[in-house]
């Protein structure tokens, strides 16, 4: 590869020329309108707006590991996760809180990832998909999915097992109704549900610490 | 997204007067409702208030009443051993509603402020009077199954989307509120506006100003309660339907009675001529049937929820037999 700059991003020069076509353009508005409509204009650009946003800093501990991070107020916990620190496991599904896939652990609670901005989050302990193995030995659950063929495609799969791990550990896995009800929160298109709890009811009779 | 400022602020005031005086600002707690209405471009506010340092998570006894702070999470709210033991309908209501990640993140005043899950409201290509004034409403001559049957207007039919509010309106809680110019109490059943010709205006807060917490009166309902809430599927859906009631029986006959509905108007329905239709009466499926014809007086459908003018009474009833029951 001649290159090892993302295809998907423009390139830096890319950058450079967007920002000369901007102010050249700027340039030939100020020349042909009043004095007035140009303030008026100004105050309205683009590159204004960015300077006065900046970036917050945002200390976060993930999956065990100190983060000290700088992000935009508008970027969720998802997209941090998965764009900014490449941790791809936690997935993005609808977006919307309404299917569950990118659900991790907030301070041990289970949350939405991507109905949440990260700046909120400050000091907090994440805990995603990949931090809850230890080194090459599987967490429980992820070995219960395994076992009882908790998916098909496996998109659903990492924010169901984060789900199924705060479903035991909350006390809320006592019957198959009791996991249909507190698993509610995490849809699997592939309609895997059965399997689901049936990993789930193993883990919770297996005895192992969740 | 658009972009926008955020501030932190740790002092109630310094949150108050940052929202205030700025109208495009806006508090955010949980964000599960304002940060959704966001990315799809229905709301942008220009600076976001966070409010989550601000020290509002106490839940605890005080005189006659259960004061529930406004950050409190809804699933530490639902899973409270007073709540349980004090308002078990208030624990209901709370886990009938969302799922167990949405309840982690979403708070009691965020909850009661939630906005209408109306579909025009949420579709930028529709006419929509609640997201932009005077541009009408879609949903009047529309798909409306999902809308309201009392209190609507003209220009909004749209329903109010909180199971926690028909509990709490059900239970004559209070709604503690700061603003620039001081504090004040609000009756639960006058925080949430008809539409009337502003369904732009969801509640009665004033611009800036915070709700702190909720009061639910120490009550005798402690046992005959029930929540029935009716979706299109088991779990995690809004209501089309949801009865709240609280009963206090003694001997078989109804001593007091607090009645309401959800999913059927622009704010969380009161039912307080049918309580008093149930006092001094048996509680027996003949009371309840009565009950819930005097609830559903003055009900109004549109061409696609007409099925609630049954549904409605019918959850009624229901909600009635098994909180007599319990």
């Amino acid at each position: 590869m001649a290159t090892n700059h993302d295809p998907d991003l423009p390139a830096p020069h890319d950058e450079h020329r967007r920002n000369f076509l901007k102010q050249s353009s700027l340039l030939t508005a100020l020349a042909l309108v009043p004095s007035a409509v140009v303030e008026a204009a100004e105050s309205k650009l683009d590159e204004r707006v960015a300077e006065a946003i900046e970036k917050i800093p945002l200390s976060l501990k993930i999956n065990g590991k100190k983060h000290k991070l700088k992000v935009e107020p508008r970027t969720t916990l998802l997209d941090l996760l998965r764009e900014d620190l490449h941790l791809t496991g936690t997935k993005k599904g609808c977006d919307y809180g309404q299917c569950g896939a990118c659900t991790v652990h907030v301070d041990g609670l289970r949350v939405n990832s991507c109905l949440s901005f990260a700046v909120m989050h400050d000091g907090q302990e994440i805990t995603t998909i990949e931090g809850l193995a230890s080194g090459d030995d599987l967490h429980p659950m992820q070995e219960a999915f395994v076992k009882h063929d908790g998916f098909q495609c496996g998109y659903c799969t990492p924010g169901q097992i984060m789900s199924a791990v705060a479903c035991v550990r909350e006390g809320h896995a006592g019957s198959e109704a009791e996991i249909r009800e507190y698993m509610s929160g995490n849809i699997c298109r592939c309609g895997a549900y059965a399997n689901i709890v049936a990993a789930i009811q193993d883990v919770k009779s297996g005895g192992k610490k969740v | 997204m658009n972009q926008f400022q955020y501030v932190r602020p740790t002092k109630a005031q310094a949150a108050i007067e940052a929202v205030a005086k700025d109208p495009n600002a806006r508090f955010i707690a949980g964000g599960t409702n304002l940060v959704d209405l966001m990315k799809r471009g229905i709301t942008a506010p220009q600076k976001l208030v966070d409010i989550n340092r601000l020290p509002l998570k106490q839940i605890e006894h005080q005189g006659s009443s259960l004061r529930l702070g406004a950050l409190a999470l809804n699933s530490v709210v639902a899973n409270d051993t007073q709540v349980r033991e004090r308002h078990p309908l208030l624990a209901l209501a709370l886990n009938a509603g969302a799922s167990p990640q949405l309840r982690n993140m979403a708070t009691v005043g965020g909850n009661m402020l939630q906005r209408t899950r109306c579909t025009y409201f949420y579709d930028l290509s529709m006419p929509c009077n609640k997201r932009q004034p005077g541009t009408g409403c879609g949903a009047l001559e529309g798909i409306n199954r999902m809308h309201a049957i009392f209190g609507h207007s003209e220009q909004c039919i749209a329903v109010h989307p909180s199971d926690m509010s028909v509990a709490l309106v059900a239970l004559d809680a209070t709604v503690q509120v700061s603003g620039p110019r001081g504090s004040r109490s609000i009756p639960f059943a006058d925080l949430h506006r008809l539409p009337g010709t502003t369904p732009e205006r969801d509640t009665n807060l004033e611009p800036g100003e915070l709700i702190t917490a909720v009061d639910v009166p120490d009550s005798p309902f402690t046992k005959h309660v029930h929540y029935q809430k009716v979706r299109e599927r088991a779990s995690y859906a809004f209501a089309l339907v949801s009865a709240a009631v609280a009963l206090d029986i003694e001997n078989g006959i109804i001593k007091a009675a607090r009645l309401a509905l959800g999913g059927v108007a622009h704010k969380p329905w009161r039912l307080t001529a049918a309580e008093q239709v149930l006092v001094g009466q048996p509680a027996t499926e003949e009371t309840f049937r009565r009950v819930a014809a005097v609830a559903m007086q003055g009900a109004k459908a549109f061409k696609h929820n007409e099925y609630k003018l049954r549904l409605a009474p019918n959850a009624l009833i229901q909600a009635l037999k098994t909180a007599a029951a319990a």
